[in-house]
């Protein structure tokens, strides 16, 4: 077990492990959401108050459910990296910003897309949509300060540091914003129909969640394994693995 | 070479770091006027974008000054350790026997009294300008004051992670302002409540913890960025 952590942070045998990783989860993520898209999509029954619109929770609820669960890995890639300075937790911590930051305006888009039929406006100031757009920032303000730096070195531990403040932030951001949201809330809106959900609905909602952990898992291989190509693009195992293949 | 100086206590230290931060903004009144001047000058547009109608302009105080205090803070601490980093007093206190984050502490308390203190012992002022009901000006006073503790700390993280960045300004504004939302909400929420009649100390108490927790947490992660920006 320890053997194993410790060789993962090897970037030759990392490189390695993640290529056979990658070749057996890819194709295990396109057949998951293939089913899961065709299931919630075509299968799963109606919403009798909603009709077919609720349908984009198959891709809302997941995005926003890993988005969320990215930001804690970067988090935690960070701490790794700040206390025992291993170069493949950097990379980690680099990879996951931007794929995290993309889950993110993916689940605020499809709920501006879902709220138009059924609020009847693309956006609106509540509680959750506004925690996850702050998550968003948060987000980006990591993948900017990761450019601003020249040395990369130096920016993955600043990232870390900013990334450390963010999570510890996280849960007050919510809890505040839950509560300034009802301090004004307006009375319209009821967010009904999504509590008690019937298991003919959550199954394909379930397996969509899992597929979106693992296409989350194998983008944030690929971007590491580049990542990985671009930094030891002199070195001589680089060369001698990819002259092998 | 061995110190023929004993070394001095943590609090020694910390407050000889204090005083110096203190007498150096002491030589430059315009670091300390600037902002102030900032703060009205953005207050004076709000009428003139929204028009003058006072009940509508009360009924959005809290939200204006509450923003305009955030801003004025944002500007304020681009340039917190700049200056330190610039003439290397930061790497001379980063080698110093003591934490960083202690004497990083200082200069941040130095900064504060120059500048959220003082902004919020005059936000009353603006707060009548504004219009805001004389039960909010209070806790705008105390709001301010507590509120202004977290922000100084978190524009100070900040600073100290892009102090090595050129033209790190706005990439600053993009790493704190979401830090700052909990902190935003909170002091807007104190004054509403006090303006409606209601009692806004579960709100000040809120801020207070938040001031509290961040005095413990936010000096560690500043020494710790303070590091990163002295290595690259």
């Amino acid at each position: 077990m320890w053997t194993f952590i410790h060789k993962l942070g090897s970037p030759p045998w990392f490189f390695r492990f993640s290529g056979t990783l990658v070749r057996w989860l890819l194709p295990i993520t396109v057949t998951l959401l293939l089913v899961g898209a065709i299931w919630g999509l075509l299968v799963a029954p109606p919403d009798f108050r909603q009709g077919n619109s609720y349908r984009i929770i198959y891709i809302h609820v997941p995005a926003a459910v890993v988005a969320l669960a990215g930001y804690y890995l970067m988090a935690f890639a960070g701490a790794v990296s700040l206390i025992w300075r291993i170069k493949m937790a950097d990379v980690t911590m680099r990879a996951s910003a931007p794929v995290g930051a993309i889950l993110t305006a993916i689940a605020l888009v499809t709920g501006a897309i879902w709220g138009k039929p059924t609020w009847g406006t693309w956006w609106i100031w509540d509680a959750r949509i506004t925690s996850m757009l702050i998550l968003l920032f948060l987000y980006l303000g990591v993948v900017a300060l990761f450019e601003a730096y020249e040395n990369k070195t130096a920016a993955a531990r600043a990232c870390a540091v900013l990334s450390l403040v963010g999570m510890v932030n996280i849960p007050i951001i919510y809890k505040s914003v839950d509560w300034w949201y009802s301090l004004h809330q307006p009375a319209s809106i009821k967010f009904s129909g999504e509590s008690a959900i019937d298991s003919s609905m959550l199954y394909p909602l379930l397996l969509m969640i899992v597929a979106f952990y693992c296409l989350f898992t194998v983008t944030l291989l690929l971007n590491m394994r580049a990542e990985l190509v671009w930094t030891h693009r002199e070195s001589g195992w680089l060369k001698q693995l990819i002259g092998d293949s | 070479m061995p110190s023929d100086r004993p070394l001095l206590s943590l609090r020694a230290a910390f407050l000889r770091q204090f005083l110096r931060n203190g007498r150096g903004i002491m030589t430059r009144p315009a670091d300390v006027a600037n902002p102030l001047l900032f703060f009205f000058m953005v207050i004076t547009l709000f009428p003139l974008g929204l028009g003058p109608d006072p009940t509508r302009l009360a009924t959005l105080a809290p939200g204006i000054l509450w923003v305009v205090a955030l801003l004025a803070s944002l500007m304020v601490s681009a340039k917190l350790f700049a200056s330190d980093f610039e003439d290397g007093s930061l790497e001379q206190l980063a080698l110093a026997p003591y934490p960083l984050a202690v004497t990083a502490l200082a200069e941040v308390c130095a900064h504060w009294l120059a500048t959220g203190f003082l902004l919020a012992l005059v936000s009353p002022i603006f707060g009548v300008m504004l219009g805001l009901p004389n039960e909010g000006l209070l806790t705008l006073l105390v709001s301010l004051l507590l509120g202004t503790i977290c922000l100084t700390l978190i524009g100070a993280l900040g600073s100290a992670l892009t102090v090595n960045i050129r033209r790190g300004g706005l990439l600053l504004s993009v790493l704190i302002i979401p830090l700052n939302v909990p902190v935003l909400i909170f002091g807007t929420a104190a004054v509403r409540e006090a303006v409606l009649g209601g009692n806004p100390e579960s709100w000040l108490a809120l801020l207070g913890g938040l001031a509290l927790g961040s005095l413990v947490v936010v000096p560690l992660a500043i020494g710790a960025a303070l590091r990163v920006s002295l290595d690259s």
